[in-house]
């Protein structure tokens, strides 16, 4: 998407350093360089310039100027972002809210929270946890990332299952429109009269609008929580033990899954204590008062026995439980000592399709000539394979990038989709085409025109434009049906 | 059961093509609310597109076509230990799932297990151009594209007939008990927003008629065991009681005077307004009985951290949902542009400018 600026560079340097600290209108190279990406750091673009705005007011001129001249605005946060939705335009403005990193308000007995989006999620649960409150949703780069980029995503974590993703855990947000207008969505109430706004501002990566302050609920401490750790001896008996331990009618707080390899990974990386030989580990989170937990811990493990697992542990203490989720939450390093680089995707299917889907994407994993790894969000069935591939070996990323698509091409075929949780950004943007037709797609587009009609904020992330969906479905087929062929040889 | 599709997407062809407008109507037990209906626009009846679509117990998912009753669809779940959830109101016995969604509705549970909005996971709806669409997924977390699933909720029908929709369920709690004990409206704020804050199995909390009435669901031994440690006695028809409140059912709500619905801070003091009040929601939701002007209303719900709507009685010619900023008007006006660029469905139900 071009967009054609009508200003240079230096004129609208020089109109921002009117408004803003001059440190913080930034045009050099050098400064910019951090700005070239985020966490998904194979899509670089060097900004024009970079503004680090400090008060509403400064983004409301940010944007007035930006429109009326036609100049792209990507708002960042952390730019922990995965799926480079933070990634800059070569001819637009990064427009940084990092200055914006104050908690306004804690109200523990309406338990809410009044942010700046710039505060990092972990940082809410901090604040809270001296009125025994924290904030629900907990992704996995929460020491970092901002709940302003959470609302961007609708970012989730491994407790979404049980207690939902940002777009259930937030009352209202502050933003400024295309046009300058500083406009609240959503109040202190559970909802709002008409439409619901707020959930379409939630997940929609930047495209509609910048958030200038969030206002979320916050839940009690759960008194207690334990897990429970099981090992299987293959894929197929995990994945059924997933739906298995939900059927029986316990919703745990986490239920994650990983493979074989992760499994090693983690434990050479941690000294977890985990089953090595098993070919599928599950750790089963229950949290709730005392009895409750008690109640469910002991189903489990019957559950967990019955559908064939060969190890069961429960943590009996604080530190046990912090072990056995140590090497969960370090898997994605543990797993980049053993490979030179990995590519992290994130589709999502029906959790009855696990099995199937573990096994295909390890035929897959053959015919690309690539390992993969396993570590996943069982509980909502959001996989997160990890292909792990050598960036300096000429071709092996453009592998790494068709095999990731044939693992998204997959989940849809099974009836998920391209993205649980990291957004579609630029990454995925081309795969938005298997998962919607054109009509669907335009209607993505009309929407937006009504929030941003000359296309300003994020262009050329999130939905892709209709010219390339066919060329690209076309393509799709071809690959796939020479992947079933081969399967079918092979 | 009945797959009526082809017809539904028909008839918003017609009336594109001859000019027309379309009221949809479901099972027709939410008529009195929004403004009243165009009476020059003909009906859509979605209530005879049915039928459970896919139901996977294990999964937590079910998806329905749009104009199948709530009855129909608990039945289902109940047969599998599982429910949902949000606890919809029926207004009637044909109260549909479509309706439920565009009217965003809710029972007593909302605070706790979340409202309809945030069940859903996906629909299919036909737009202003007679086109079907598909947003969202059947699976929990799907980020691909802008959330138009959610959007829908309150839009009473405005940006396009929904069709089919993927929801998640929940199993049924082991046990449920309710404690009532006497309270003034004063202190019950304070004591039910105190009561949230613990880390409780409370599914249910509202105030009426000088006592307030407190739900626990989950485990037997949790929900026994917090009993035991909270004041109040045990209701012996509590699950009646809360019924009454879910379907509207209570004498509270009976009679013609207009009903209001204040969606506020769960903090916020009471409004100071004589006449009957209902709260729930632990204090997020509040009901008042009685005369009043919209404008009078919407200053104590501002005052509130919220907004109010008359949800059933009173005027009905004139604006029943709060005002809308100039900007959020325009962002709305164009949304709906995007789906119905002819403006045919439900024309001025939601807004008289919509």
């Amino acid at each position: 998407m071009t967009t054609n600026p009508k200003i240079s560079k230096a004129e609208l340097a020089e109109q921002f350093r009117t408004f803003i600290d001059p440190e913080y209108v930034i045009t050099d190279d050098e400064t910019m360089k951090p700005y070239e990406c985020d966490g998904m750091s194979m899509y670089c673009e060097m900004p024009l310039l970079v503004v680090l705005p400090e008060t509403v007011e400064q983004v409301q001129r940010v944007m007035r100027i930006c429109n009326e001249n036609t100049v792209p605005v990507v708002a960042r946060g952390a730019g922990t972002g995965l799926s480079a939705g933070a990634m800059p335009n070569k001819e637009g403005v990064v427009l940084s809210l990092a200055k914006f990193n104050r908690i306004l308000d804690i109200d523990p007995l309406a338990r809410t929270a009044s942010l700046q989006p710039g505060v990092r999620n972990l940082a809410i649960s901090e604040e809270a946890a001296q009125y025994g409150l924290y904030y629900g949703p907990d992704p996995s780069s929460q020491i970092a990332c901002t709940i302003g980029g959470n609302v961007a995503e609708n970012s989730g974590g491994v407790h979404c299952l049980k207690y939902g993703l940002t777009v259930h855990n937030i009352l209202s947000v502050e933003m400024v429109t295309v046009e300058g207008d500083v406009v609240t969505v959503g109040s202190d109430g559970l909802d709002s009269c008409g439409m619901d706004l707020l959930a379409l501002m939630t997940g929609s990566e930047g495209l509609l609008g910048v958030v200038t302050e969030v206002k979320v609920k916050l839940l009690p401490k759960p008194e207690v929580a334990q897990v429970v750790m099981a090992g299987f001896d293959s894929v197929q008996k995990g994945g059924d033990a997933v739906g298995g331990i939900i059927a029986h009618g316990i919703i745990p707080g986490g239920l994650e899954m990983m493979d074989g390899h992760a499994i090693i990974a983690a434990d050479d990386f941690a000294q977890a204590g985990y089953p090595r030989d098993a070919k599928a580990l599950l750790l089963c989170e229950v949290d709730g008062t005392e009895e409750e937990v008690h109640e469910h811990i002991a189903e489990a493990e019957e559950v967990f026995r019955k559908l064939g697992a060969t190890s069961v542990r429960t943590s009996q203490s604080e530190e046990e439980r912090a072990l056995l989720w140590k090497g969960r939450k370090s898997a994605f390093p543990a797993v980049g000592r053993i490979s030179p680089d990995y590519y992290c995707m994130d589709g999502t299917i029906p959790r009855r399709e696990i099995a199937r889907v573990l096994t295909e994407m390890e035929k897959m994993s053959e015919e690309f000539g690539l390992r993969v790894a396993n570590v996943f969000h069982a509980g909502d069935g959001n996989l997160h394979p990890l292909i792990l591939f050598d960036a300096n070996v000429p071709g092996e990323f453009e592998r790494t990038e068709a095999f990731g698509s044939s693992i998204l091409s997959l989940c849809v075929e099974v009836g998920g989709c391209i993205t649980g949780e990291h957004g579609v950004g630029v990454e995925k943007v081309r795969q938005m085409a298997v998962q919607f037709n054109d009509e669907e797609l335009q209607q993505f587009h009309d929407l937006k025109a009504a929030f941003d009609p000359k296309g300003i904020l994020n262009p050329g992330k999130g939905v892709p434009a209709l010219r390339f969906c066919q060329e690209y479905r076309s393509l799709e087929y071809k690959l796939h049906k020479h992947d079933h062929t081969e399967a079918a040889h092979g | 059961m009945a797959d009526n599709l082809q017809t539904l997407q028909e008839q918003v062809l017609q009336a594109r093509d001859g000019g027309h407008k379309l009221n949809i109507v479901g099972g027709g037990t939410k008529a009195f609310m929004g403004r009243a209906a165009d009476l020059d626009a003909g009906t859509l009846n979605v209530g005879e597109h049915t039928g459970i679509v896919d139901y996977h117990p294990v999964e937590l998912v079910l998806t329905v076509r749009a104009g199948t009753p709530l009855k129909e669809i608990e039945a289902t779940l109940a047969e599998e230990g599982q429910a949902l959830h949000f606890e919809p109101p029926h207004f009637g016995e044909d109260s549909t799932i479509g309706g439920t969604l565009a009217c965003n509705l809710s029972g007593p549970a909302r605070p706790w297990a979340g409202s309809v909005r945030d069940q859903v996971l996906g629909v299919r709806l036909i737009n202003g151009k007679g086109e079907h669409l598909r947003f969202g997924g059947q699976v929990m977390k799907n980020v691909a594209g802008y959330d138009v699933s959610r959007l829908q909720a309150g839009a009473m029908g405005t940006l396009g007939v929904l069709t089919e929709i993927s929801m998640k369920v929940m199993p049924k709690p082991a046990a449920t008990l309710t404690l009532a004990q006497e309270m003034s409206a004063d202190d019950v704020i304070h004591y039910m927003n105190s009561r949230a804050a613990e880390p409780k199995p409370i599914t249910a909390a509202c105030w009426l008629d000088g006592k307030v009435y407190l739900r626990l669901s989950g485990a037997r031994s949790a929900v026994e065991a917090t009993a035991q440690k909270w004041s109040g006695d045990v209701m012996e028809n509590g699950d009646q009681f809360w019924r009454q409140i879910q379907d509207m059912g209570h004498e509270f709500f009976t009679g013609d005077d207009p009903l209001w619905r204040f969606s506020v801070g769960s903090t916020a003091a009471n409004p100071k307004l004589d006449g009957p009040w209902l709260i729930d929601w632990a204090g997020s939701q509040r009901w008042y009985r009685g005369n009043a002007e919209l404008k009078q209303m919407e200053a104590l719900a501002k005052e509130a951290g919220g907004q109010v709507s008359l949800f059933r009685g009173g005027d009905r010619g004139g604006e029943v949902m709060q005002h809308q900023p100039d900007a959020l008007k325009g962002i709305q006006r164009r949304l709906k542009n995007s789906f119905d660029p002819d403006g045919i469905f439900n024309p001025g139900r939601l807004y008289s400018w919509l």
